[in-house]
């Protein structure tokens, strides 16, 4: 699975992206929040407000209980401040 | 069918306006919105405007598509810059084009509420001092915004 990072939440993992294979325990988005902060202080650190980190599978908006599977790209960035 | 941009580079925000009527004879009216970077009293040097590559452009997209199922309109254009922008510099520009004042007043003010809440960029502000202050926090007014409109959190 391709992770990508952007912003803040790329900064504290240190890296733009990553490509990890997920166990099948991993099924939605909240399980790979969980799974990713349990993988290290940069991802912890990134995680730590979970609900400050929003997600996206295959570049469309994903809620926490969204089915990962078949997604080929899994975005996390904090809340957009673009305009 | 929307004209969804994003560039790093500048845009001429009148050309832009004027293409969606130029050569028709059914629009009666373009409403049109530029955001701005402003120097917040001077302590602002520039912005740094990072986005998500395909999902900007998808999302933008997607909220035009929005609009358009929404009111009868006739053309919508939607430009989002990235990199660094310095005050007085055009960030974001959003145009309709449909037959009446009210659905392309309506329609601009909603695709920017939209855009703002779910185009996946980020900013960060560069001080007038040369620090680098970090990311610029999202606004909760801004979903209020986004929410009006009948939005679902992205």
């Amino acid at each position: 699975m391709k992770l990508i990072y952007f912003a803040w939440v790329r900064e504290r993992v240190g890296k733009s992206e990553e490509d990890l294979d997920l166990p099948p325990e991993v099924t939605t988005v909240g399980d790979l929040i969980v799974w990713l902060s349990g993988r290290g202080e940069n991802y912890a650190y990134a995680f730590e407000k979970p609900a400050t980190v929003r997600a996206a599978l295959d570049r469309v908006h994903a809620r926490r209980e969204a089915v990962i599977a078949g997604a080929k790209e899994v975005a996390f960035f904090p809340p957009m401040t673009g305009g | 069918m929307a004209t969804v941009r994003v560039q790093r580079e500048d845009f001429d925000a009148g050309l832009e306006a004027a293409a969606l009527a130029r050569g028709r004879r059914d629009v009666g009216a373009v409403a049109s919105f530029v955001g701005y970077c402003r120097d917040e009293g001077g302590t602002l040097a520039a912005l740094d405007l990072e986005h998500y590559p395909g999902m900007a452009e998808a999302e933008m997209a997607r909220v035009a598509a929005e609009a358009e199922a929404r009111w009868p309109l006739i053309g919508v254009t939607a430009i989002h810059r990235f990199g660094t922008i310095a005050p007085g510099e055009q960030i974001v520009f959003v145009a309709v084009a449909s037959a009446h004042r009210g659905e392309a007043f309506a329609a601009a003010e909603m695709l920017m509420d939209y855009l703002k809440a779910r185009a996946p960029f980020w900013k960060r502000a560069i001080r007038a001092d040369g620090t680098v202050e970090g990311w610029v926090a999202a606004k909760e007014a801004d979903d209020a915004s986004a929410a009006r409109w009948g939005a679902a959190e992205p």
